[in-house]
């Protein structure tokens, strides 16, 4: 059952995937950049963007989505993109205190508009994606150690 | 009201289900079933931010409990202290029911909150913050420090799972359990 499973499934499934998988990401980026506009936001956005590759690697197999996205480069963007979210907070204290919307709010019913609130947006899905599939690919890597181990015995 | 409380049988009916029944994919299906119920109510109650956010993680949370956890022998007791269990239950379900018959008689009546905040977010908030949805002008911007809060839960618990399924850490997890098993 495991080596089946490190191949992927079936090419049904795999012919579906490769035509919505990229759907999937960009109604994520779209859910992430209209956060302030429309229902949605950063964590909404970031899962979704997150389960994208978590299709791809439950079709395709975990090495083709580890491939595409390592799990050194999603600790990296977790990391990063949680600091980069204090530092926005941070910036705030150019002018006045901590998390003020520095930038111009723009013209309403805009995709640039709202000052930070966007750029708080991309920061926290960036974070939230890359946390859960970090999540996802440690428990799936640790799923198949013990089988393999006891299958030698 | 009449389908919000039809949701609400169905999601209790799929919660008894999930507890009661036998095999483990029927149990996770059926939490699944309960919390697309639980988003149809939010989608009922005009809340589409928390119905995407609640349809989202409770996909990604199924997919997470049927992949990494559903195929391993986790340990599974049935039996035990079942009198004593049962008679915790109660009391707890009692003591619930007392506080929760106290404090319901103080809540607003439902659909007409107090509003005394949220009054001035529904009146300034586009004005102030620029944003059309005013759920993200509060998350983002009156409340930003709570949701650095929630950012900082969140990375906590990323950092906690991948330093218990670590190479090192895994391999003593994996003795522990085969000594108990033999």
């Amino acid at each position: 059952m495991s080596r089946e499973r490190e191949k992927g499934m079936s090419i049904i499934v795999k012919t579906i995937t490769r035509l919505t998988v990229g759907l999937i990401l960009l109604y994520g980026i779209y859910i992430l950049s209209h956060g302030h506009v429309t229902p949605g936001g950063g964590f909404a956005g970031g899962i979704i963007i997150a389960l994208s590759f978590v299709h791809l690697m439950l079709a395709y197999g975990k090495d083709v989505a580890l491939a595409k996205l390592p799990k050194g480069v999603t600790s990296f963007l977790e990391g990063t993109a949680a600091i980069a979210f204090l530092s926005i907070a941070l910036l705030g204290f150019m002018t006045g205190y901590f998390f003020l919307n520095f930038l111009s709010k723009g013209e309403e019913f805009r995709l640039f508009s709202a000052g930070i609130i966007p750029l708080c947006n991309i920061v926290i899905s960036i974070k939230v994606g890359a946390g859960l599939f970090a999540i996802f690919a440690a428990l799936v890597l640790l799923k198949f150690e013990p089988e393999k181990k006891e299958k030698r015995k | 009201m009449l389908e919000l409380y039809i949701l609400l049988v169905f999601m209790i009916i799929g919660a008894i289900i999930a507890i009661e029944v036998n095999d483990l994919l029927s149990s996770v299906v059926a939490v699944g079933a309960v919390g697309l119920g639980l988003s149809i109510v939010f989608l009922i109650l005009k809340a589409p931010d928390v119905a995407i956010t609640q349809l989202v993680v409770e996909i990604l949370a199924l997919i997470i409990l049927i992949r990494a956890t559903l195929r391993k022998d986790l340990p599974f007791s049935t039996s035990g202290r079942w009198l004593l269990n049962t008679l915790i239950t109660i009391c707890f379900i009692a003591v619930a029911l007392l506080v929760a018959g106290k404090c319901f008689n103080d809540l607003p009546e439902f659909g007409y909150p107090i509003m005394r905040v949220a009054s001035t977010y529904l009146k300034e908030g586009l004005a102030k913050t620029g944003a059309t949805n005013l759920v993200a002008a509060v998350i983002l911007d009156y409340r930003a420090f709570d949701t650095l809060g929630e950012a900082t839960v969140l990375f906590t618990a990323v950092i906690g799972v991948l330093a218990v399924v670590r190479k090192v850490g895994r391999k003593k997890i994996g003795e522990k359990v085969r000594e108990e098993d033999e």
